[in-house]
């Protein structure tokens, strides 16, 4: 099969995937639903991680450390945000009071 | 690491197994964040999927082979962890909405950064650029481009540097369409014209053109429709990393993107259903902005305003046994949350129940309320949501109505003039007694007047919510 073919298999699979997967979220949860999706799509920083050794020339440099700059703040940002809001239901879960200590800097780079 | 090893570690089914690992792991953890008790550990796990393909990333073959772009990469991931790092430890969770709506512009301002040196790259080899590459990278640039600027003027509105009312020029529906149409028009020079040197001023002009499409789509939108625009924005740039993801044939990227960009539109289309009206709408102008027409049912609040004092209202609520609290954005200005909870603890003292009424679209992003007294510890089955706490409403004796306004407001039930008729509403007004807490007689960001005020079973709490519910909290223990 032609490549693009099957990234376009995986684009439309993938698409029932999280129409799936999303579609069971309770209301309450739709904030860190959110905020944690919004972490997924910092996955963008992959393609400026792949370009960087073709960039050719000054601007292109630039222009691909502002962009891995982005996607790292969008990641890091999104995922412990989302870890910050969650941790507090899941104290309120337990009816026990852990404070802010559990918003570990466990994310990733 | 002997020779072997290295050349392992760089081939394309070693990477390609770890991207489908780290998808995999990613899909899993979304799955976790469907209940509260895997949520922690679902975002964890996702988190860790992203770390496997990023390393990944990192092991092929190519990515190091010039030393300056080792360099470079450290350059990019150290900058973006010094700035996203503090930014999400500090914020207040008042303030998560504009962190969001940053955040996520950031990531689509990426992919079109990407789709920007993609152009560039392409230009100097066109044998070997398809045109599909083309294709989805002026889909991510035109996208990812909207997503930056839209999810800055969000942000503005959200942080109260531009503002919150829908800023219209005249007849401007029709100018956002004319963008579009510029943008669609540029795009297809750049496809049928592939192969000349002057496209990377074509590329600059869609860039420049989406960004100001971006501006027009968000700068009319009102606050009060901020969640739909928040997360149309997060899908939107979920679709532009997707299409990036094809465009550099990358699995992860497509996968992921794809999953962000469905689940956007999911919330983005329950959100617009909790408020009664259609996407397109919310994106061709909010409340307010066209319809300034003093509403239809003005006529009929010739009634007056009662406002009360912090000790009167101690008393209504010591004499209740069931309350039910109704927050809105104000609570969230006013950082009321903790107050309000102190509230909650001195009625549950005295034997009284308590409630909270969540309005889907209540606040500036989905779920807002729930995160915010979460929060301030309020337990999370005191949270009830709207279908479930309009049949309480004629049992309830008092309902404090907190910083909220359009989501109580019953012209939305009665008032077919109304901009806001057919939007499901709390009904508020048929419990016994409503106390509504509201710094002044200002008008929500909605711009619409609310009969409920007028109501003679209502009286109004002026001043901060906070001083308030602190103050009513006082009386109470006075008692």
């Amino acid at each position: 099969m032609d490549s693009l073919v099957i990234d376009l298999a995986v684009l439309v699979l993938a698409g029932f995937v999280g129409y799936t997967v999303i579609s069971k979220v309770p209301n309450t949860l739709h904030t860190p639903l959110m905020s944690g999706t919004n972490a997924i799509h910092g996955i963008v920083v992959l393609g400026g991680l792949m370009l960087m050794s073709e960039a050719h020339g000054v601007l292109a440099q630039i222009l691909l450390v502002v962009a891995v700059a982005f996607g790292t703040i969008n990641v890091v940002g999104g995922f412990l945000v989302t870890d910050r809001m969650l941790d507090m239901f899941k104290s309120k879960d337990r009816g026990s009071k852990r404070g802010s200590a559990g918003a570990n800097a466990e994310g990733e780079k | 690491m002997s020779v072997a090893g290295s050349i392992f570690l760089q081939s394309v089914n070693f990477i390609d197994a770890a991207y489908i690992v780290a998808f995999a792991l990613m899909i899993y953890g979304m799955m976790g964040l469907t209940g509260p008790r895997t949520a922690v550990r679902g975002n964890r796990i996702a988190a860790f999927g992203m770390a496997i393909a990023v390393a990944a990333t990192l092991l092929r073959h190519g990515v190091f082979s010039t030393t300056s772009s080792i360099w470079l990469i450290i350059l990019g991931l150290v900058i973006g962890t010094v700035i996203g790092v503090p930014a999400a430890r500090k914020v207040k969770m008042t303030a998560m909405p504009q962190m969001v709506a940053i955040f996520n512009g950031v990531g689509g301002g990426a992919v079109a950064l990407i789709s920007w040196v993609e152009f560039r790259h392409g230009f100097s080899d066109t044998a070997s650029w398809p045109l599909r590459v083309e294709i989805f990278e002026l889909f991510g640039a035109i996208i990812g481009s909207i997503s930056f600027w839209g999810s800055l003027v969000a942000y503005g509105k959200l942080q109260a540097i531009l503002p919150g009312r829908p800023i219209k020029l005249p007849g401007l529906s029709q100018t956002v369409l004319n963008f579009l149409l510029a943008v669609v028009a540029i795009a297809a020079a750049v496809v049928i014209g592939f192969g000349t040197h002057s496209q990377v001023l074509f590329v600059l002009g869609i860039l420049v053109a989406a960004a100001i499409l971006g501006l027009m789509l968000v700068l009319p939108i009102g606050g009060a429709d901020m969640p739909v625009v928040i997360s149309m924005l997060n899908a939107c740039t979920g679709l532009s990393a997707a299409a990036a993801g094809v465009a550099l044939s990358n699995p992860v990227m497509i996968v992921a993107g794809m999953i962000v960009g469905a689940s956007g539109t999911i919330l983005t289309g329950l959100m617009a259903k909790a408020m009664n009206r259609s996407v397109p709408s919310i994106i061709a102008g909010g409340f307010g902005g066209t319809v300034a027409t003093p509403t239809g049912g003005g006529a009929e609040h010739s009634g007056t305003v009662r406002s009360t004092s912090a000790q009167d209202v101690a008393i209504q609520l010591n004499y209740a046994q069931q309350v039910v609290v109704a927050p809105g954005y104000g609570m969230a200005v006013a950082q009321a949350q903790h107050a309000v909870r102190e509230l909650e603890i001195e009625l549950e003292k005295r034997g009284i129940t308590v409630e909270f009424a969540i309005h889907p679209v209540a606040g500036r992003m989905p779920g807002h309320m729930n995160v915010l007294l979460a929060e301030a510890d309020v337990p999370y089955d005191a949270l009830k949501e709207m279908d479930d706490i309009n049949p309480e409403f004629p049992r309830t004796d008092v309902t404090l109505v907190i910083g909220a306004n359009d989501v109580t407001n019953p012209a939305a039930k009665d008032d077919p003039g109304s901009p806001i008729y057919g939007m499901p509403i709390l009904e508020v007004d048929k419990s016994a007694a409503v106390v509504v807490l509201k710094r002044s007689m200002a008008s929500g960001f909605a711009g619409i007047d609310n009969p409920l005020f007028y109501n003679e079973k209502t009286t109004m709490l002026f001043g901060d919510a906070k001083a308030s519910v602190n103050e009513v909290v006082s009386e109470l223990k006075a008692l």
